[in-house]
């Protein structure tokens, strides 16, 4: 049979990348303390322990301000800069780009640190705001990964049609280029959001006295008592992230379908 | 020319237009990138007393990370770069030679409109909270963990395995997971460049399947295991989370050394120093590992 072979691989390897997700809703509902198997018994009782944590509650309030904030910042940062890459030549636009883009390949690390010296040698109070700060610059260059080929799949003699029916530049923009890309921008705002949401080192360094939701996870971790309510509290979370993505992938291809080009899959 | 036309009775030359655009972001990335990166520089050449931060030029910081032990060891934090480095590397191998097959499976034996399908269902456990992934992978390969009663249950092995949990083979299985996607998107993407038809015309000059993989297919995927290599190899040496819940006092690496020194040593400037070396180091083996990969492969962009 031809792939054979392959077929098992490939189907052992969604195991491997499933296995830890597949894990959390079974610990979730089990009605133990222990995260270990055997499993006890069905329980939805770790679910209704998440209501009675005000803690929980502010941070998740934070994470969703910062993780809103970051994902309009950076798609409209994103929608600057692949427009400008899918549409004009100008000097220098390689480095440019690449600059832009250093932080998808940079460890998280290095760009946590890098703030948090400049914040101290400013002497400036850390807070939300830097958290912000820190998730646009890696938010951006995946919202530039995705509207770049939503621009480029654009067809360009549409915005000249419009020009040459006496639209002025600003009206074409909102008037047939948006619209076309729209599907981009929304696909781009969802990943940010994603992004942001979990994001970990960038917001354990830079956030002040309010913790965002994974570091207040991170502090939890700790205490193994607490440790089926994160079950919980992650069960949540993936459902939604999921969620989340499955609609950022049909807008994605809706906007693939709308712009006529042909399907290469994937975010990245 | 009727662009040019159309450009210029804007008032703005194609150039202007497309700098002004991508400016915002640019400057984004100026102020919040090049910037903190230039005053990291400058911290790891400064020292600090408990919380006020001597500005005058120093190398105490560098000497400090190179000095070696008393007894003649090299410096814990050398260890811990080298560490880092062997634990990066290993990551990188396994990830890039389990992903490879996974994407040539995609790529060769989905049928194309299946594909788009196959990719989202290999990046969606990428975008599930990082923390709690790596959480449950300490305890997919705890003592009494899922693996280890598995293979009891099922008579495989009779005491616990102890080798899989707390050291850099943990580190190295929970990272291979978590980079899974960044090394199959770029290799996906290079083999579904390869054209068909020269395959076809590979084995109609008498390669066996095997040949043609190694002298056709391959070499046209190299410039996609090239980045996916780059891809996996530079965050994950940066990596924090991962070593601190799985690691123990065997595996921990660079970055925890890096966050002790920043927030909890109040040393700032020794954790610049430390984050400078990393980030010259993976620079230094990136550029070493393109200019190796062009040198033999033979001019691949």
């Amino acid at each position: 049979m031809k792939g054979g072979g392959l077929r098992i691989y490939a189907v052992l390897y969604l195991v491997f990348l499933y296995a830890p997700i597949v894990l959390l809703p079974i610990f979730a509902f089990n009605d133990s303390t222990i995260i270990a198997f055997p499993l006890s018994g069905f329980t939805t009782k770790w679910f209704g322990e998440l209501a009675d944590i005000p803690a929980l509650h502010g941070a998740v309030l934070n994470s969703l301000m910062i993780a809103i904030t970051t994902s309009l910042l950076a798609t409209t940062l994103g929608i600057c800069a692949s427009r400008a890459s899918a549409r004009y030549a100008f000097p220098g636009k390689k480095p440019i780009m690449g600059f832009i883009m250093l932080p998808l390949v940079l460890p998280e690390i290095i760009v946590a640190v890098a703030l948090l010296v400049v914040l101290l040698a400013l002497g400036l109070p850390l807070g939300a705001w830097t958290v912000i700060l820190g998730h646009v610059l890696i938010c951006t260059p995946f919202s530039i990964a995705i509207l770049t080929s939503a621009f480029a799949n654009m067809d360009r003699s549409l915005e000249e049609a419009a020009v040459d029916l006496g639209e002025t530049p600003w009206s074409t923009f909102r008037l047939i280029t948006l619209p076309l890309v729209m599907p981009g921008i929304i696909s781009s705002l969802l990943i940010s959001f994603t992004i942001s949401l979990d994001e970990f080192i960038i917001a354990f360094f830079l956030t002040g006295t309010e913790p965002t939701l994974p570091v207040y996870l991170w502090s939890q971790l700790r205490f193994p008592q607490k440790i089926p309510a994160v079950m919980a509290l992650g069960t949540i979370l993936v459902a939604l992230s999921v969620l989340l993505l499955t609609i950022a992938e049909y807008y994605r291809r809706r906007g693939v379908a709308r712009a006529g080009g042909k399907d290469t899959g994937g975010f990245l | 020319m009727s662009r040019r036309q159309r450009s210029g009775r804007l008032g703005r030359s194609e150039a202007a237009s497309g700098l002004l655009l991508v400016s915002p972001t640019a400057l984004y990335a100026l102020l919040l990138l090049a910037a903190p990166l230039a005053t990291i520089l400058a911290f790891s050449f400064w020292s600090q007393d408990y919380l006020t931060i001597d500005r005058s030029f120093t190398l105490k910081n560098y000497q400090e990370a190179f000095a070696s032990q008393a007894n003649g060891d090299m410096s814990l934090y050398l260890e811990l770069m080298f560490r880092s480095l062997r634990i990066s590397g290993a990551v990188t191998v396994a990830t890039v030679l389990l992903a490879f097959p996974m994407a040539y499976f995609v790529s060769f034996h989905v049928a194309p409109s299946r594909k788009s399908m196959w990719i989202f269902l290999i990046t969606i456990p990428f975008w599930t909270s990082y923390l709690i992934r790596v959480f449950l992978w300490k305890v997919i390969l705890g003592y009494n963990g899922v693996f280890n009663t598995t293979l009891q249950g099922v008579g495989i092995i009779d005491e616990p395995l102890t080798f899989i949990l707390y050291n850099a083979n943990a580190v190295v299985i929970t990272l291979a997971h978590a980079y899974a996607p960044f090394a199959i998107l770029p290799i996906f993407v290079a083999l579904e460049k390869i054209d068909r038809s020269l395959l076809e015309a590979s084995r109609d000059l008498g390669e066996n399947h095997i040949t043609t993989f190694l002298r056709v297919t391959l070499p046209l995927a190299m410039p996609g295991v090239v980045a996916a290599v780059l891809i996996v190899f530079i965050p994950t040496i940066g990596d924090y989370v991962t070593p601190r819940l799985v690691g123990g006092p065997g595996g921990q690496m660079i970055a925890n050394m890096i966050q002790t020194q920043f927030l909890k040593l109040n040393n700032a400037p020794m954790g610049a120093a430390l984050a400078v070396l990393a980030m010259l180091m993976v620079g230094a083996i990136s550029v070493i590992f393109v200019m190796l990969n062009r040198r033999f492969l033979g001019g691949q962009k």
